[in-house]
């Protein structure tokens, strides 16, 4: 069998490449990116014939993909955690639906933020919709975990989530791959209405997924993923779910726990498995990579059975990426860390590109805000967000893909105007064109900046579904053509644009200023392409 | 054998090539390998790290336990000194004296070698200079390589099988020079241990 060297999220992109995938769809998100791009350099994905393109939003991928499951094909979305929330409303409903081909959701965690806005947990929205969840130790077992994923979601016609963690995203280790499989045929569903959630089907399809519970339940009890390690000392029940594992083991030579491990890679977990863990321990050790899942249910609102120990008595602490440190110090082991940092040491936060047009925008933006002062500027996710910090220090918000313009438009409505609002061209698309359409629908006293680096910068230049289109969306909504305005991102025109932005500033109703130039990241990765190209061409 | 090595600089200073190489070498010393690395908002100019760990027998955690780290490569001096608590007490540093200033409040440069030199083991080397003379300065990394690679436990044959796997599809070139970078950044590290 071939061995290959890959991050997790390149396990995945594999793994679902071997299975028979034929469509996957995504939009860019840390730590999640990395799946789509590896299946879109894939040659086996090319001649396949699998579909890779980015999609607008997780939302626009979520259903996509349920489409294809619904012709009887393997699909696979891709998303990061809050990407997740963007896809909610398809994503609860589609475990109503069913799967008719096998279809798998990847949900990207982030815990400790290392890229993201919160820390929430996927593990919730898979309880919450009732659907299986599958969540990988290790790199092999995400190869792995697809490959039963798609099964599991065939036989029991149901979603399949795949929950990571940042660390095993990017984590790289050699992964042993399976002989790949054929792509489904074409096949309906065998009951044309499944996918139809009119009350009076919902409800009983929603009997179905309900009762698929008990089946699910015995799928984790008997795949192996779940698994009861006996130890010798039972003091400690220890349940150890996805990554905490290797933390766990990490922490004793050989790899030997002295304790029973209840080891969970997924879920609906076996209420045997953890029932006989409970009944053989004198306590509980919970150890979740995210929230306190099974910690809280297991120890109930009133905590009156054994005790409990994980992030909600400080055992754990209460928030963050689990490390084996931390695991360490949990079972009462005595950890030596090196010796501290020195003081002289700064931080070096992330910034803006030398050279990125951002700066020359937001340079503008904060001296045409001058006369009005500082405070009123709504942004949004993406590069730009770094304005915040020194030395620009020129928005005021970042919350949500797309809530730039909508929050603008409810505070010039509370009288701040004018109220500003800037935002990528692919967050644009993602989530902002609706949200300019209420500005244009209530006339507000709103300047939308959209910054246009004609890509999607901060994931590290995927395709915009913007390109070329950022005008005539904002036309198409009712932009008034006199109050579109494009401009160049560059120090030599600083005056002019000083000025187109004051003027719109000072119009009571809905302007869009879109500064445009190249990201310079893709801009240099163009040229150092295009001198390639020409050295062959020799 | 295992081997925990922090790989610290600046995000888009390259430390994801040398963890290549090195994780090149591993695999054809056939040794198990786990390389967790950043990727995201810090490789815009922000301090980035990777832990790549290397053992004969299977590797648990992604991440390396603080304070067990033997060895420490940085492309950057102040960057090689953040990560001191993940260091083993008798770990290396392994560092470029080459500082890379994009904040304003950059230390000052002597107090940050002092610091550097009054850890029990260290190599600090003028890895932008070495690299120059090799041919390019933007082989400064692979002379840090070089410099660690005493300290690996890899032979220097899997090390340069490795960079002709990474780099041959550049040129014979580029392989040359790095082969070459790697050469001067190991004399250099021999001779001052």
């Amino acid at each position: 069998m071939q061995k290959l060297l890959l991050l997790g999220d390149e396990a995945i992109a594999q793994g679902a490449i071997d299975a028979g995938l034929s469509g996957i769809y995504a939009y860019p998100g840390t730590p999640s990116t990395e799946i789509m791009e590896y299946v879109q350099a894939s040659k086996e994905a090319r001649s396949n014939n699998i579909r890779a393109l980015w999609s607008a939003n997780e939302k626009t991928a979520m259903e996509s993909a349920l489409g294809m499951s619904y012709a009887g094909k393997r699909a696979m979305v891709c998303m990061k955690h809050v990407g997740l929330n963007v896809a909610a409303d398809a994503f609860v409903n589609s475990a109503i639906t069913g799967a008719n081909g096998g279809l798998i959701v990847v949900a990207a965690d982030d815990p400790s933020m290392h890229s993201s806005q919160n820390e929430q947990d996927s593990r919730f929205y898979a309880k919450f919709s009732f659907i299986p969840l599958l969540e990988p130790a290790n790199q092999q077992e995400a190869y792995d975990m697809v490959h039963y994923g798609f099964d599991l979601s065939e036989k029991l016609r149901i979603p399949v989530m795949l929950r990571i963690t940042t660390r095993l995203a990017h984590s790289r280790t050699g992964v042993v791959c399976k002989a790949q499989k054929e792509q489904n045929e074409i096949k309906l569903p065998e009951n044309l209405r499944q996918f139809v959630l009119l009350p009076s089907i919902a409800r009983k399809q929603y009997r179905e997924l309900l009762a698929k519970q008990i089946p699910l339940e015995n799928e984790a009890a008997q795949s192996g993923y779940n698994q009861f390690l006996e130890g010798h000392d039972k003091s400690i029940g220890i349940i150890a779910c996805g990554l905490a594992y290797n933390y766990l083991i990490e922490n004793y030579a050989d790899h030997k726990v002295p304790f029973t491990v209840l080891r969970i890679g997924q879920y609906p977990i076996p209420l045997s498995m953890m029932n006989r863990l409970y009944e053989e321990s004198e306590s509980i050790l919970v150890l979740e990579d995210g929230y306190p899942i099974i910690e809280e249910l297991l120890k109930g609102m009133l905590n009156k059975g054994k005790t409990i120990h994980g992030r909600l008595d400080g055992t754990v602490p209460r928030d963050g990426e689990l490390n084996p440190n931390i695991v360490g110090i949990a079972l009462g082991m005595k950890i030596e860390i090196g010796v501290d940092a020195p003081a002289l040491i700064t931080n070096r936060p992330p910034k803006l590109c030398d050279g990125c047009g951002h700066n020359d925008a937001f340079l503008a933006l904060n001296e045409a805000l001058d006369e009005y002062g500082r405070g009123r500027v709504f942004s949004d996710i993406g590069c730009y967000t770094l304005s915040a910090l020194e030395p620009l220090e020129s928005i005021n918000s970042c919350v949500d893909m797309g809530a730039s313009i909508t929050m603008a438009i409810g505070a010039a409505d509370a009288g701040l105007v004018p109220a500003v609002a800037a935002i990528g061209d692919s967050t644009f698309t993602h989530s902002g064109i609706t949200g300019l359409l209420d500005a244009v629908n209530n006339n507000s006293p709103v300047t939308v900046l959209i910054l246009d680096n004609s890509t999607t910068g901060m994931t590290g230049g995927q395709t915009s579904s913007a390109y070329g289109k950022v005008e005539d969306i904002c036309r198409g909504v009712g932009v008034a053509e006199e109050h579109i305005r494009v401009l160049k991102p560059l120090h030599k025109f600083h005056e002019e644009n000083v000025r187109i932005l004051k003027e719109e500033l000072a119009y009571q109703g809905v302007s869009v200023i879109i500064p445009r130039r190249e990201c310079i990241q893709t801009l240099n990765r163009r040229m150092r392409q295009k001198a390639k190209a020409k050295t062959m061409d020799i | 054998m295992t081997k925990d090595i922090i790989l610290a600089g600046v995000g888009g200073q390259g430390i994801l090539s040398i963890a290549a190489c090195i994780g090149m070498a591993a695999l054809e010393e056939n040794l198990h390998l786990k390389q967790a690395e950043v990727h995201g908002m810090s490789q815009r100019g922000g301090a980035v790290q990777s832990h790549l760990r290397l053992a004969s027998t299977e590797i648990a955690s992604d991440l390396i336990p603080e304070g067990k780290a033997d060895l420490v490569i940085s492309v950057e001096p102040m960057e090689s000194l953040r990560y001191l608590p993940m260091l083993k007490p008798d770990g290396y540093i392994v560092t470029s004296m080459n500082p890379f200033v994009n904040i304003p409040n950059y230390p000052d440069m002597e107090l940050l070698l002092k610091e550097i030199w009054k850890q029990p083991k260290y190599i600090t080397l003028d890895a932008d200079e070495i690299a120059r003379e090799c041919g390019s300065v933007k082989a400064a990394n692979m002379v840090v390589l070089g410099a660690a690679s005493p300290f690996l436990g890899l032979s220097n044959a899997s090390l340069e099988k490795a960079i002709v796997a990474i780099f041959g599809s550049k040129g014979e070139d580029v392989v040359a020079l790095n082969q070459k970078a790697i050469k001067a950044g190991r004399d250099y590290a021999l001779a001052h241990i």
